[in-house]
């Protein structure tokens, strides 16, 4: 059973800020005035149903794409005006984990866990097989390190995909649905580690889920998308809102009472 | 008071050696992150194998990082070593996270042992069962196409056009193109010759004759091989890895015949429409190059009339259905025996273009000494 977690002190530094961001795909808007900020240390879940545009709002998180309007800082940095070694120094200081892995399919996982760490640090060989094989430890994976992504499941690669961004001691981590598709243990386990890397290391976690259990037992403050709102509806301590929130959609959501 | 340590009061070096007592003493102090390990590696290293028994002293470690914790290991691997941790918590937690992840004990790499014999014979059984693999399949579709042949209707036809539409109209340019080119090429080329024997008369007859009989539907069907046997594997081969053909199959639906009848029918269409558009466009290449030659085009198209037989363009067209057949084929069996993952759908495409391509050479090699028995 995970303990709820104490929040951090509300004085923590913001990591990432994003002020009045919208995004539209040609005359689709996809969410408008989106705007919040992720203090260090923080488990943030950015929630909401399917098609509210939260793996779109990772993407412009990451600077995998310019927002259509807005301003999103991560550690104090724009991507839009970042580029070569000062968005490869920013690149460094934060880790993605993709929904489904997205391993490199002819690497074994040890070998995709030291892509990063060869691109980013001049450590010899046998520092990164050692990094390599003490994240996949920490993930549980620690006997999977020779085998190729083809090879094992779909929970196990979501947490080699995990072990992956962990590789380089991220400030920041963006997980990207971490739950979805595993089973109530293997689920519980990953909340697990996502917490005590947040409270032991200081990491900041940003995690897009609807796993309802998992953002009420990790999340310290989370928003809300909603598809019909084309925006935020709510924002803060998602057990708060659970409790306290009047809004229908939030309501439903928590309380999985139909609208 | 513990304190952040700033970069003012770091020591200027962040590792020292020294022997206490007989003891190697290798003491790390300040921040040790990842490029401090980088750069001390090489010299902790070479430290650390002078001596016998070691100490790893952190105990002044003001923060640590996964690199810097990777260097600690690393040294305290080399021998038995006796560890000081981390006077603040941080590095201490950090280095016993790490610590704690590894494998209990580095595994060894196993040796493979080299039977000659048994490699031999597992390769062996391997080809045997991919050959079994591979009649079986053709017993598929044999038997789905036998069981739709006297229910047509039950053909998606849809689909059949839809195939034709790629294999077939969206290659006509790329035919007119390259028929041209032919053309052209042949006919300069053979002219060098003729002319020598006043025979430049002479060059229709053999562009002609070997256009309709054996370059349109070679040429017309190593176009197909490209464009769409390559385009079957990768798009069965994705199928496969999402899992689309295992839900027909439990959806009751036969994966042969909804998958690859269409699309064999499809092939086998379509070549004879490729090969007329290569020989045709062939031909009035060759007419612009004699037209330059000082032959005009009625002169070559009497030619033509003459020499040319019906039975030359028929068995050419008939030949071209053939291999269209075959390309199909090929393309879809390695689609659908594709593995997993994108290396493997990528391995089914090429697959599929060099069995294609050596299909119809061999082919054509068979149809060659048929003919030549045949006396067509």
């Amino acid at each position: 059973m995970i303990e709820n977690p104490p929040i951090p002190s509300p004085g923590a530094e913001a990591v990432v800020t994003a002020q009045g961001v919208a995004m539209r795909f040609g005359p689709r808007t996809i969410f408008k005035d989106v705007t919040f900020e992720v203090r260090r240390g923080e488990v943030f879940v950015i929630l909401g149903g399917s098609g509210c545009g939260k793996s779109t709002l990772l993407k412009l998180l990451i600077g995998l794409m310019p927002p259509s309007k807005g301003e999103i800082r991560v550690l104090g940095g724009d991507w839009n005006a970042l580029e070569g070694e000062a968005r490869r120094a920013l690149l460094r200081r934060i880790g993605v984990m993709w929904q489904s892995g997205a391993l490199l399919g002819s690497l074994t996982l040890a070998e995709n866990i030291k892509l990063p760490i060869e691109a980013h640090t001049r450590l010899p060989e046998a520092a990164r097989a050692l990094m390599a094989s003490a994240k996949l430890g920490l993930v549980g994976l620690g006997d999977a390190a020779e085998r190729l992504p083809a090879e094992i499941s779909g929970g196990m690669l979501k947490r080699a995909g995990i072990a992956r961004a962990l590789a380089l001691d991220p400030e920041i981590l963006f997980l990207d649905e971490p739950g979805a598709g595993l089973d109530p243990i293997t689920s519980a386990g990953l909340d697990a580690l996502i917490l005590s890397l947040a409270r032991e290391t200081g990491t900041t976690f940003i995690v897009v889920t609807h796993e309802l259990a998992s953002i009420l037992a990790i999340g310290d403050r989370c928003i809300m998308l909603d598809k019909d709102a084309q925006g935020m509806i709510a924002e803060g301590n998602p057990r708060k809102l659970r409790d306290e929130s009047e809004h229908p959609t939030v309501r439903a959501f928590f309380r999985r009472e139909a609208m | 008071m513990v304190g952040v340590h700033g970069p003012a009061q770091m020591p200027s070096s962040p590792f020292q050696a020294e022997t206490e007592g007989g003891r190697l003493v290798l003491r790390f102090a300040g921040a040790l992150d990842t490029p401090t390990a980088a750069a001390r590696w090489e010299e902790a290293h070479r430290a650390a194998k002078a001596g016998g028994p070691l100490t790893i002293d952190a105990e002044g470690v003001a923060s640590l990082d996964s690199g810097g914790a990777a260097l600690l290991v690393s040294l305290a691997r080399l021998g038995e070593a006796e560890w000081r941790e981390p006077r603040e918590a941080a590095p201490r937690g950090a280095l016993e996270r790490f610590r704690n992840a590894l494998p209990a004990a580095p595994a060894p790499p196993k040796p493979k042992p080299f039977q000659p014999l048994t490699n031999i014979g597992a390769a062996t059984l391997d080809r045997l069962r991919a050959l079994g693999g591979r009649m079986a399949f053709l017993g598929e579709t044999v038997l789905a196409s036998l069981r739709l042949l006297p229910r047509p209707w039950r053909i998606r036809w849809a689909e059949v056009l839809r195939h034709l539409d790629e294999a077939g109209t969206r290659a006509f340019p790329l035919c007119i193109l390259l028929g041209t080119l032919i053309g052209v090429i042949l006919a300069f080329q053979s002219s060098v010759p003729m002319r020598q024997f006043g025979a430049e008369i002479f060059i229709p007859q053999l562009v002609g004759i070997s256009l309709t009989r054996e370059l349109g539907p070679l040429l017309a069907s190593i176009i197909l091989a490209g464009r769409t046997g390559s385009a079957y594997a990768a798009e069965l081969g994705t199928m496969r890895v999402n899992e689309e053909v295992d839900a027909l199959k439990t959806m009751g639906l036969d994966p042969v015949a909804w998958l690859v009848v269409p699309r064999i029918l499809a092939s086998t269409l379509v070549m004879p429409a490729l090969t007329m558009v290569m020989n045709v466009t062939g031909i009035i290449g060759m007419m612009i190059v004699m037209a330059t030659l000082g032959f005009p085009p009625v002169a070559v198209l009497n030619q033509l009339e003459q020499w040319l037989s019906v039975q030359d363009l028929a068995g050419g067209l008939g030949k071209a259905a053939i291999f269209g057949l075959a390309i199909g084929y090929v393309g879809c069996r390695a689609g659908l025996s594709a593995g997993r993952g994108p290396r493997a759908v990528g391995d089914a495409a090429t697959g599929a273009v060099v069995g294609g391509i050596v299909a119809l050479v061999v082919l054509d090699g068979i149809f060659a000494i048929l003919f030549f028995r045949l006396g067509w």
